[in-house]
């Protein structure tokens, strides 16, 4: 097998490296040249059997789907071009609010996430209650099912009728969100700050520098750096998860697709309401993915200096 | 007085966990003197070096700078720090900066000197050292050479009254060694009062007015150069300079 392919592959360079007027010029070489031609082929083979498998799939699922018995009432209950078209234009204003919580909530996670991380990492025996408050803040609020958060939020707050806290569902919605993606982010930031070796903070304290002032331009730089992807990594959950503030009644685009079901009997403005979330989402998984590529090219540059 | 010593420990004691890593340590350096700590891996040296800048915080006995007690809880740990430089083995770049902004960060922040002052010195020095066109690099575009002779310009931008230097050729490839041996050398001719720990026997015969041979956490013996390396009254010094030796690096 590897015989014959040499042979060919000789035959074939012969041809090739006779090119005329190239004396100085790089003429690959036959193992080269069956080399490339051996993965060119074995690429080939790996894309044919990556589409034929697609279309295999798609193929079984399409027949299972529609030969399933409940086919034509899902069809019409689900994906109902009329229905659709009412409703996009109900979810796309509701959308809004959950553009404009995502963009509060995200600064404010940031804010707070930082804040809680730099709580946990601070040395010493002084900040022992702030190291244990904020610990006990990341644990209580990452294992809190954000579900039971907002409804807390939402019903529980109202109830206690105090003077001047507002019962504005988004308001609450909002709180809600923030307090537990706090606790998530505090602890990407917090692995970040972990991720700074300690000789960077030795180097930093070496030239007199405080140690808020080697947090603030040492570490804390490297930290974020390195803690992008997965900071963008839970943006993106954080804007979906503001479909949920609509279980308090703000009129998102989850509770707009809701109101429409409601009143149609049709749930096809679910769907619409689930793709718009996907559409928003995508970009953002895109540049998430475009910014850790370009780090991963970056510290491989740097490793290997 | 302008005799009385730079650096002073006395009976420096230093474990960790339950290990004693410095034992009795007695050290005087002088101003505008090299002291060369000698010895094999895990003696104490660096631990001594980082008792020095305070960045390991001792268990007995007492350091001064300049006549004051640095051991003292009550004194602005960050205040002794400004006053002396280290260069680590690993050089400790930030990567995060460029090379002006690794070696400007102190000036700006921690004396206040204005960025262009700041610049304009870190500019001279890095002339001074061959490195005038990598200003604007980062570190990671550095040869390890490189990289330790830009460490060696950011200690000395905040006009150390002490250069602390912790095997700063340890890491490097044999043919870097050199360019970076020969700063230590011109400071030393500037009077740049400098401890340094060290595997370079040579260098350390060469360059050093007090050579301490370190066993243990013990200074063992000390002297100078060709005390110690002509002459050894210990025992175990003799063994540890025979197999340098042998090991062909001295």
């Amino acid at each position: 097998m590897t015989l014959l392919k040499d042979d060919s592959g000789r035959e074939d360079a012969d041809g090739g490296g006779g090119t005329p007027g190239a004396e100085d010029a790089y003429v690959p070489s036959d193992r080269r040249l069956d080399r490339e031609r051996h993965k060119r082929a074995r690429a080939r083979r790996a894309t044919a059997i990556a589409a034929v498998s697609t279309l295999v799939t798609a193929v079984v699922l399409y027949v299972v789907v529609v030969n399933a018995p409940g086919w034509p009432r899902t069809k019409e209950t689900f994906f109902d071009a009329h229905y659709a078209r009412e409703a996009l234009p109900k979810v796309l204003e509701g959308l809004w609010l959950n553009v404009r919580l995502l963009l509060i909530c995200g600064v404010l996670v940031l804010v707070l996430g930082m804040l809680i991380a730099i709580a946990r990492t601070l040395p010493g025996p002084v900040f022992f209650p702030l190291r244990a408050l904020a610990a006990a803040y990341t644990d209580f609020f990452r294992g809190l099912p954000l579900i039971i958060n907002l409804m807390i939020v939402i019903f529980g707050v109202p109830a206690l009728r105090l003077q001047g806290v507002t019962v504005d569902p988004v308001l609450l919605g909002g709180t809600a969100l923030t307090l537990t993606y706090s606790a998530y982010v505090a602890e990407v930031f917090r692995a970040g700050i972990e991720s700074v070796h300690p000789s960077q903070r030795a180097a930093a304290r070496s030239l007199g520098l405080t140690n808020r002032q080697a947090l603030r331009y040492v570490v804390l730089p490297q930290a974020v750096r390195r803690q992008v992807p997965p900071l963008l990594n839970d943006l993106v959950s954080l804007q979906k998860d503001t479909g949920l503030v609509s279980i308090g009644g703000a009129i998102d685009a989850v509770r707009a697709a809701d109101i429409i079901a409601q009143r149609s009997m049709n749930y096809t403005s679910y769907i619409v309401a689930g793709l718009v979330f996907v559409a928003l989402t995508i970009p953002m998984t895109r540049f998430t993915d475009w910014v850790t590529a370009r780090m991963d090219r970056q510290r491989a540059q740097g490793g290997a200096v | 007085m302008s005799d009385a010593p730079v650096l002073r420990m006395e009976s420096v004691r230093k474990t960790f966990g339950g290990s004693v890593v410095l034992r009795d340590v007695d050290l005087e350096v002088a101003p505008h003197t090299v002291t060369a700590l000698i010895g094999a891996s895990g003696s104490g040296k660096s631990t001594l070096l980082r008792c020095a800048n305070l960045l390991e915080e001792i268990d007995d006995g007492a350091i001064w700078l300049d006549g004051e007690d640095i051991t003292d809880p009550r004194v602005d740990q960050d205040a002794v720090r400004r006053r002396i430089g280290v260069v680590f083995q690993a050089y400790n770049l930030f990567p995060h900066m460029t090379v002006l902004d690794n070696i400007t960060l102190a000036p700006r922040r921690v004396h206040g000197v204005s960025r262009e002052e700041a610049e304009e010195r870190a500019g001279e020095l890095l002339e001074r050292l061959g490195l005038g066109e990598k200003a604007h690099a980062y570190p990671d575009r550095l040869s390890g050479g490189q990289q330790q002779r830009v460490a060696i310009v950011r200690a000395l931008a905040v006009r150390p009254r002490l250069l602390l230097l912790d095997e700063i050729t340890a890491a490097l490839d044999p043919e870097l060694v050199g360019e970076v041996l020969t700063v230590v050398r011109d400071l030393k001719d500037d009077g740049m009062t400098m401890v340094l720990a060290t595997h370079e026997m040579g260098f350390a015969r060469d360059v050093a007015d007090q050579v301490c041979f370190l066993d243990g956490g013990v200074v063992l013996e000390r002297g100078t150069a060709e005390q110690v390396f002509g002459d050894p009254q210990q025992e175990r010094t003799r063994r540890f300079l025979r197999r340098i030796v042998e090991a062909g690096r001295l």
